[in-house]
């Protein structure tokens, strides 16, 4: 049964440095309050996963949290680019950055692979791109069935995965709808799971087109409301565009992007 | 020239006529979303629009911003995991066109978007990178792309095969063993390149009006072919300008002021 935690406790018990950390969240119920956690504790050297890095891998990255990056579209959605990923990547500032290209079918697949407890997953995939020729991860297999050329990327299995939904009961079951991405597989597929939630209710009501984690396959569940900001949680919030036309300003300049951080993440008094 | 819209809207417009009512279009967010959307809001309204993050028959009455804006998911006919769209959907060939953008394409339609100059560990650019890009261009049945022309964009040779259009050639894609049958046709600002259906090289076919062909040309780091029957296009109709700008209009205001 998962455990009831503070955020803080959460971070602190379930992400170490150097883990192998998968924040999930396709545009929707991303877990900002988390990762402003993660670089509250300073967390360093991380190899950060996920299928769309966009603004709160761009702060991770910013702030120094990162060595390594696992991903497969690095931007800021509907905006343009990431700058403290590009500074990282073309500059190594803060520092340098690893990087593990894929496309998103590849990683989508990774994750189901590990959470499906096999050591690899197989896609039409990759044919005929540049990513093979940089990414040892990308393989091809033959099929035993049909001698078919296929491609093979291995299972992700995060040390940690942290992910936000709308909704847990006392005993940690937790309950998200809307746009659910790969959430489920990140969960499922990571050793251990922090799990962030706009509240905490008696009774999960159903509600259409959810997905239910049972609270035996969650490791903790912290209340962090509006904790995607300024992604957002349906049912709870709308999505904070203006946030996100406003970080291209913030992330173009280093010191722009401190004092942010300083502000916004750093100086913030933390609820226990 | 008519100085009643933009060359942007000239493409946005004429990349929406390409896609038919009825079929099913895999869409990328930017100018593939704005012209599939605009598709839906005049000739095309059964058009079944795809988004990534999973929302299938997604129907927005305004642009969304991104991939994975409530309003698709709060209008979708279904709304999936990421895994399932992409090995349920996309992988087995039931969606009709995949709708893309790049930063740079060369002659075979091959597209760009992941580094841009120095190498791949040490690039001058660093760009998003593939999304679901890759297998959208390789089991779409028909591929459809959208992107300005100029000598930054339509190069010789991408520095990075992102998503494979012919490859190098006639024969590459059936090699590759890649499903879709490629890029059908590339709308720009300036006209309409469609594949020779011998050498699959990108041929302009199509001027937007006002446009020559050697601003075409000089638009294009390759030495461009033109078709024998080269056409121009039709300017944008009221109609089609005045749902567009409603719907970018709306999208600016959801930038500026949140949903």
């Amino acid at each position: 049964m998962a455990k009831l935690v503070a955020l803080s406790d959460g971070v602190a018990d379930l992400v170490h440095d150097g883990d192998v950390v998968a924040l999930e969240g396709f545009t929707h119920l991303i877990p900002f309050a988390a990762g402003h956690e993660i670089i509250r504790q300073g967390r360093r050297d991380l190899t950060l996963v996920r299928m769309t890095p966009d603004v709160i891998y761009d702060q991770l990255i910013g702030a120094g949290c990162a060595r390594r990056l696992i991903f497969s579209w690095g931007g800021n959605p509907g905006v343009g680019s990431l700058h403290r990923f590009r500074d990282a990547v073309q500059n190594s500032w803060p520092g340098p950055l690893e990087l593990e290209e894929h496309s998103h079918a590849g990683m989508a697949n990774r994750y189901v692979a590990g959470a499906s407890g096999l050591p690899f997953a197989v896609l039409r995939g990759y044919t005929g791109t540049d990513l093979p020729r940089h990414t040892a991860n990308i393989r091809t297999i033959t099929c035993p069935f049909t001698a078919e050329t296929l491609t093979a990327v291995p299972a992700l299995r995060p040390d940690v995965t942290v992910v936000h939904a709308q909704r847990a009961d006392r005993a940690g079951n937790v309950q998200m709808w809307g746009i659910t991405g790969v959430q489920k597989e990140a969960v499922l597929a990571a050793r251990r799971s922090l799990v962030t939630v706009e509240e905490i209710v008696d009774e999960l009501d159903p509600v259409p087109g959810q997905v239910v984690l049972p609270g035996w396959a969650v490791t903790a569940v912290a209340e962090a409301p509006g904790g995607s900001h300024p992604s957002y949680a349906q049912g709870y919030s709308v999505r904070d565009n203006a946030f996100y036309v406003g970080w291209d300003a913030i992330s173009r300049d280093r010191d722009a992007f401190r004092d942010w951080i300083e502000r916004h993440v750093l100086k913030v008094e933390v609820q226990a | 020239m008519n100085a009643d819209y933009t060359a942007d809207e000239m493409m946005t417009v004429a990349a929406a006529r390409q896609l038919r009512d009825g079929t099913a279009c895999f869409v990328g967010i930017g100018l593939p979303s704005t012209a599939a959307n605009l598709a839906r809001a005049t000739h095309a309204p059964n058009l079944v629009l795809i988004y990534e993050s999973g929302c299938l028959g997604a129907k927005p009455d305004r642009l969304p911003l991104s991939i994975g804006d409530g309003i698709l998911a709060d209008t979708a006919d279904a709304v999936v995991s990421v895994p399932e769209v992409f090995n349920y959907w996309l992988q087995p060939g039931r969606i009709d066109v995949g709708f893309l953008g790049a930063a740079q394409l060369d002659r075979y339609g091959n597209i760009n978007t992941t580094v841009i100059g120095g190498d791949y560990d040490d690039p001058s650019v660093r760009l998003p990178g593939a999304g679901g890009a890759p297998e959208i261009a390789a089991s779409c049945g028909e591929v459809v792309v959208i992107v300005r022309q100029n000598l930054r964009t339509f190069v010789e040779r991408v520095d990075f095969v992102t998503s494979v259009g012919y490859g190098a050639g006639p024969g590459d894609r059936e090699r590759l063993g890649l499903r879709g049958g490629g890029p059908r046709v590339v709308i720009t600002d300036l006209g309409v390149l469609e594949p020779d259906p011998v050498s699959c090289e990108l041929t302009l076919t199509r001027l937007h009006p006002g446009v020559t062909t050697d601003q075409a040309r000089a638009a294009t780091d390759w030495d461009l072919a033109v078709a024998e029957r080269l056409t121009t296009g039709d300017p944008p109709t009221r109609h089609e300008l005045t749902r567009m700008r409603a719907l970018t209009a709306t999208t600016r205001e959801n930038g500026r002021g949140g949903t």
